[in-house]
């Protein structure tokens, strides 16, 4: 680690009046501390420049979006769209076309983003999100039995993901279950149901025909394509609650880190907190998978790349969600207009994940060796 | 009851809670304590005296480590109670038994990139809230742990540099931030060379004299016998002897705890009991002649 403030006396700045007697905790980064009343929070200054800097992104990148198509806008006339200064063809185009996919990608990367988080850090693994106790599995199986068995409608194949996803996590924690779920067993648990999951579509795709396979293609490769207006509404409602859930479980959720032990020992109610986590990370992946199909990856990468960014201890939710954000608003902009034909969004996602877990390998290697 | 006028700082240890009347604020009655179905403490009644530098020593799996799991609520026992400040201790909310009994576990886990205050900061949860997470009472605290545990000059650094002596120091700091007066220690010293090891119970006599009531699990009958003020000897889930360290160890006793033949001797620095195991090769010396 490189240029930390570790030995400046002067590290620290408070907004609090500041007697020259009065010392403050050197906490080797400048830190921000406000204190007003009944507020008093502590941010490190690295993660609020940083997540000012993603936020400033992440507008970029949606304004960009909605710039960008068959019919090409300047920023211009984007934000007066926005702002409701135009009405006519490119208020319709803003709006009605291209605003609820950028929503979407943006609302979506971020439940994706703060998903893997709350799972990391829950499950202490780096490589842990929802897919890993089966949830991803188990909702293209969901899916493609209602695709194969039922012919079902769209909202059909969504419930049978959900039912499918939902229920696969439930058995998975179920089976780890043992005086509480400690992280390990539960992945281990959940790397065997995954694959005997994935032979089961596997299985499941070579007896359908080819309509119902390509359907099923399309489905699983999870795409912002049919994204529309209510679904943007609905789903982003749900993630608003999800995510102030999260933020309100982020203090025991980092006590976590710590060990069993002693976040017991400091007041954490150990089962039932990791129980409502998990729960809390499922409903934000089954919520995206809801509205647009299973999009891989972010939820495994945002969350690490956030750390990464911050350099701070331990796993982050706010970084996570803008990472999740601006990567998935990236990678359907890749999809949609750099591609040489429009691709579905997982497919780039995919890709991002593979480069990911490339270099994580390398990476880790190097710091074992 | 006594009270120490000693101070750290000019600050007493935590705590609001009034002395109880018994001269025990935690204590175990008849609880059945265990994992699952397997039950290692039967009908087991342990008070831990108050202002006590209380050491519990047994051989392995004498159920000692799941006596201080039952005592930080850590296990709840399946019959019987354990009982703070007159109450039993899983009536209270989680947080408040975390305000008033600190443990020091085992194993514990520093997050990646984690520097030494904010680890220590992190003992200060029971006392914040979603509102409430850095006040002025939360950085004094903190300052003043670090001072205890002489980990102030490593503030900024990142615990993964740090070595062991220091990383359980700062561990421990980790813990007097929580601020409780009763601290249970579950073998602080295991991983540790002799120097940081002396240095680590030196540190707990000091807290001990500031008013903490210490409980640890320790393994060295002679540090035990050294540093504590009451010993607890357990074999087998029960307690077989406890006392103050000078009336209950003797070589009788060691033997009967732990299968280990020896000669108990007082040692030659503190005048404590101190225990030579006799092994294979007896020796020819009498016990108290200086070999020469």
């Amino acid at each position: 680690m490189s240029a930390r403030s570790g030995l400046d006396p002067h590290a620290s700045s408070s907004r609090t009046a500041w007697s020259p007697g009065t010392r403050r905790v050197d906490f080797g980064r400048r830190v921000l501390v406000l204190r007003r009343r009944r507020v008093a929070v502590r941010f490190e200054w690295r993660s609020v420049i940083i997540c000012s800097v993603l936020a400033l992104a992440v507008a970029c990148m949606a304004v960009l979006a909605l710039m960008t198509g068959s019919y090409q806008l300047s920023p211009g006339q984007v934000v007066s769209a926005l702002t409701g200064g135009t009405t006519g063809i490119v208020h319709d185009i803003v709006v009605e076309w291209r605003l609820p996919r950028v929503a979407a990608a943006l609302v979506f990367g971020a439940a994706l983003g703060v998903s893997g988080a709350v799972f990391q850090s829950t499950l202490r693994n780096p490589l842990a999100d929802p897919g890993i106790i089966g949830f991803s599995q188990g909702s293209y199986t969901g899916a493609l039995i209602v695709i194969l068995l039922v012919n079902g409608t769209y909202w059909q194949l969504v419930g049978g993901a959900l039912v499918g996803g939902i229920a696969t996590a439930v058995a998975v924690y179920l089976l780890a279950y043992r005086r509480g779920v400690q992280g390990f067993r539960l992945i281990i648990v959940g790397i065997g149901i995954s694959a005997m999951l994935g032979s089961i579509n596997t299985w499941l795709i070579l007896k359908a025909d080819l309509d119902q396979a390509m359907a099923a293609a399309t489905w699983g490769a999870g795409s912002l394509n049919g994204v529309s207006w209510p679904q943007v509404v609905i789903g982003g409602a749900c993630i608003a609650v999800l995510l102030l859930l999260a933020a309100m479980s982020s203090r025991p959720m980092r006590q976590l880190e710590l060990g069993d032990d002693a976040a017991a020992a400091q007041g954490v109610r150990v089962s039932a907190t990791r129980l409502g986590l998990i729960v809390l990370g499922v409903a934000l992946t089954a919520t995206v998978t809801a509205a647009s199909g299973p999009i891989a990856f972010i939820s495994l990468v945002a969350p690490q790349i956030g750390r990464r960014l911050t350099r701070s201890a331990g796993i982050t939710l706010a970084p996570a969600a803008l990472v999740g954000a601006l990567l998935c608003l990236a990678a359907d902009y890749l999809a949609q207009h750099v591609a040489p034909t429009p691709l579905p969004v997982g497919i780039v996602t995919v890709m991002l994940g593979g480069g990911y877990l490339g270099w994580l390998l390398i990476t880790e290697a190097r710091r074992r060796l | 009851m006594s009270t120490h006028a000693s101070t750290i700082n000019g600050l007493t240890a935590a705590g609001d809670a009034p002395p109880s009347p018994s001269g025990s604020r935690l204590h175990v009655e008849s609880a059945t304590i265990g994992y699952d179905k397997r039950v290692i403490s039967r009908e087991l009644s342990v008070a831990i005296p108050d202002e006590s530098f209380t050491v519990i020593v047994g051989p392995n799996a004498c159920g000692k480590s799941t006596l201080l799991r039952g005592l930080s609520r850590l296990l709840k026992p399946s019959a019987g109670q354990v009982v703070l400040d007159g109450a039993d201790i899983n009536s209270f909310k989680t947080k408040e038994v975390a305000r008033r009994v600190g443990l020091l576990p085992q194993t514990s886990i520093a997050p990646d990139g984690i520097t030494v205050a904010d680890l220590v900061a992190r003992g200060r949860y029971p006392h914040q809230g979603f509102a409430r997470q850095w006040t002025e009472a939360d950085e004094q605290a903190v300052l003043r742990a670090m001072d205890q545990t002489a980990v102030t000059d490593l503030s900024g650094r990142l615990v993964d540099e740090l070595s062991g002596g220091q990383r359980q120091r700062v561990w421990v700091a980790m813990a007097l931030a929580q601020h409780t007066e009763i601290l249970l220690l579950d073998e602080p010293t295991t991983f540790l060379d002799i120097t940081h090891q002396i240095e680590l119970m030196e540190l707990f006599t000091d807290l001990h004299h500031v008013g903490h009531t210490l409980v640890a699990v320790l393994h060295d009958l002679n540090q035990a016998a050294r540093y504590g003020t009451h010993l607890i000897a357990m074999k087998d889930g029960h307690v077989v002897a406890e006392g103050p360290p000078a009336e209950i160890v003797t070589a009788d006793l060691v033997h009967e705890v732990f299968g280990l033949r020896c000669l108990v001797v007082p040692d030659p620095v503190a005048g404590t009991p101190s225990v030579v195991p006799l092994g294979r090769e007896r020796p020819t010396a009498a016990p108290t002649t200086e070999p020469k």
